[in-house]
């Protein structure tokens, strides 16, 4: 997965200068765009977490937004209503997200592709329900606000480093996870399940273990967006937004790591200054999903990736 | 080491395999043949596991697989290459095999360790085994149909059978690569001593090659015995060979 074309010293160094970049960047940017980018870190921390079923595993992981709701619900309602050590909430939020996956995952694994999809959307959209209209316990459609984050990461900078330093670790153990066996076999179960299934990979269980990691660094996300919003409401387990999510995938491009990062860096830029002139955002995400389909149906990375490199990636209909 | 033994299935009603029986030993070359629509394939998938039987039993090393799925089976030590060309067409020729030998070695949920550094050599020797060596590091998708073929194979040995199924290995290949997928077959007979069952239209090349052949037809399996035996046998000279 690492481009062969930079030694991996390169690659390094470039890591850690966009990390010393980041680091710096509430030292001279305005609040806002700390903001912003706290924002686009979680964000494109969720998408990375979707990939890893969507793009790595080839699920249709229609409703992954539902894990990310758990999550920012779990960690505010345990920090308003329970006296729970504040590093304990925090600690176990991800894994409600994680147990929910695994009981979805139970459930819709047993179907494949277009199925599998539409099965975990009625049951994540069952659970929106739930927390949508239990006033007493979720807040119902108001939500839960003024969630009391510690001082030290309540602050804009303080949550972006919260934010910064959670979400390079996640992505780092999601890589790690791809990289592995693990991963490599989860590739080949994206590509051709049956196969995979004659040569002695138990598939189901396969994809029920990538629901649970998938939904635990949903739940992390999760978990980060109420650290910088301090409030977790219904909308964060709307279809609409698992389907925000699925294009940032897309646009970044899902069959490689970084891809839904820069996704995400797309589009939540985009929406923040389209919506300084329209309210109409959802019609300008339409428009960049017709044309991701039409022009770029491997995303950018994989565009760039295919322009500059491994000229022998062609497949079956080049031929 | 397997024995078929009155086999059936039905898709809709439709019977695909009405008494199939087939026995394998150890170290032979077995091959079914038989016209199109005879149920040789559905027969394989029967044995590997991918279709459950409704009738009949499948004992693969003294033990009823009938029915088991096709992970379990593979697990058992029987191995399967498929018709229609089946690879993991975005992963390299490398990582194609490697999956295949991670999950023999039980590594499917090992989360931490870089996949770079397992199996590796064992992949490069299947991959030199097979003659594939060269193109390791290309998508599979890219390459020729022969390739692929090969490369279906080299998966299927990944898991280190014992029983290697084939279904129509050659087909489609030009006539030098079909040469040289027999030698290779035959190498893994003699000389890593797999069994291999396998399926095939073209009669000369069975002949040719396998130690011990069965006829099927319409779902029934007629004869099995030496190509000398298949050949004498009066019921096969009429339905498959046209007296000749």
């Amino acid at each position: 997965m690492p481009p062969d074309g930079l030694s991996r010293l390169k690659w390094f160094t470039l890591g850690m200068a966009v990390l010393i970049v980041l680091a710096l960047c509430p030292q001279f940017l305005p609040r806002f765009f700390t903001y912003l980018l706290a924002l686009i870190l979680i964000t494109g921390l969720m998408a990375t977490s979707l990939n890893v079923a969507l793009g790595f595993g080839g699920m249709y992981q229609f409703h992954h937004a539902v894990f990310y709701g758990v999550g920012a619900y779990s960690v505010s309602l345990m920090l308003i209503k329970t006296n729970l050590p504040i590093a304990l909430c925090f600690f176990t939020a991800p894994f409600a997200s994680a147990v929910l996956a695994l009981v979805m995952g139970f459930i819709c694994v047993r179907l494949s592709k277009l199925y599998f999809g539409m099965l975990q959307l009625s049951l994540g959209s069952l659970v929106w329900v739930v927390v949508y209209r239990w006033y007493s316990f979720t807040g119902g459609d108001d939500g839960l606000h003024g969630v009391p984050i510690p001082s030290l990461i309540s602050s804009v900078s303080g949550s972006f480093y919260f934010t910064l330093i959670v979400s390079v670790v996640s992505l780092g153990l999601m890589y790690v996870i791809l990289n592995s066996p693990f991963g490599q076999i989860l590739q080949a179960i994206r590509d051709n399940p049956e196969r995979s299934e004659t040569i002695g990979v138990h598939v189901r269980a396969h994809q029920l273990v990538t629901q649970v990691i998938a939904g635990f660094f949903a739940g992390v996300a999760g978990v980060l967006f109420v650290t910088v919003e301090g409030s977790a409401f219904p909308d964060l387990m709307s279809w609409t937004l698992s389907l925000e999510f699925l294009i940032m995938c897309l646009l970044g491009g899902w069959f490689t790591f970084l891809g839904p990062m820069l996704g995400a860096a797309i589009i939540v830029s985009l929406r923040t200054m389209v919506g300084v002139y329209t309210e109409y955002w959802t019609t300008v995400l339409a428009i960049i999903l017709m044309l991701l389909i039409f022009f770029l149906p491997e995303g950018v990375i994989g565009y760039l990736e295919g322009f500059f490199k491994r000229p022998d990636v062609s497949t079956e209909e080049d031929r | 080491m397997l024995s078929v033994k009155d086999v059936q299935k039905s898709f809709d009603r439709f019977l695909a395999v009405k008494n199939a029986n087939l026995e394998v030993e150890r170290g032979e070359i077995v091959a079914v043949i038989g016209p199109n629509g005879a149920g040789k394939s559905t027969l394989f998938g029967l044995i590997a596991g991918r279709l459950a039987p409704d009738k009949g039993r499948i004992i693969f090393k003294g033990k009823d697989i009938g029915g088991l799925a096709s992970y379990l089976i593979c697990r058992r030590g029987l191995s399967m290459s498929f018709q229609i060309v089946n690879v993991f067409n975005r992963l390299t020729v490398f990582e194609n095999v490697q999956v295949s030998v991670l999950s023999r070695l039980r590594r499917a949920f090992d989360l931490i360790t870089p996949s770079k550094r397992v199996a590796v050599e064992e992949t490069r020797e299947i991959l030199k085994s097979v003659g594939l060596s060269n193109v390791e590091n290309r998508a599979s998708g890219s390459l020729s149909h022969g390739e692929r073929k090969v490369l279906e194979i080299a998966i299927a040995l990944g898991a280190n059978p014992e029983l290697l199924i084939l279904d129509e290995p050659t087909a489609g290949m030009a006539p030098d690569e079909t040469a040289s997928t027999i030698k290779l077959l035959e190498y893994l007979n003699s000389d890593l001593g797999l069994t291999i069952l396998f399926c095939e239209h073209d009669i000369e090349l069975v002949f040719s090659f396998a130690n011990r052949v069965m006829v099927m037809r319409q779902g029934v399996s007629i004869v099995q015995g030496t190509p000398q035996e298949v050949k004498d046998n009066e019921q096969v000279r009429e339905a498959y060979l046209g007296g000749s």
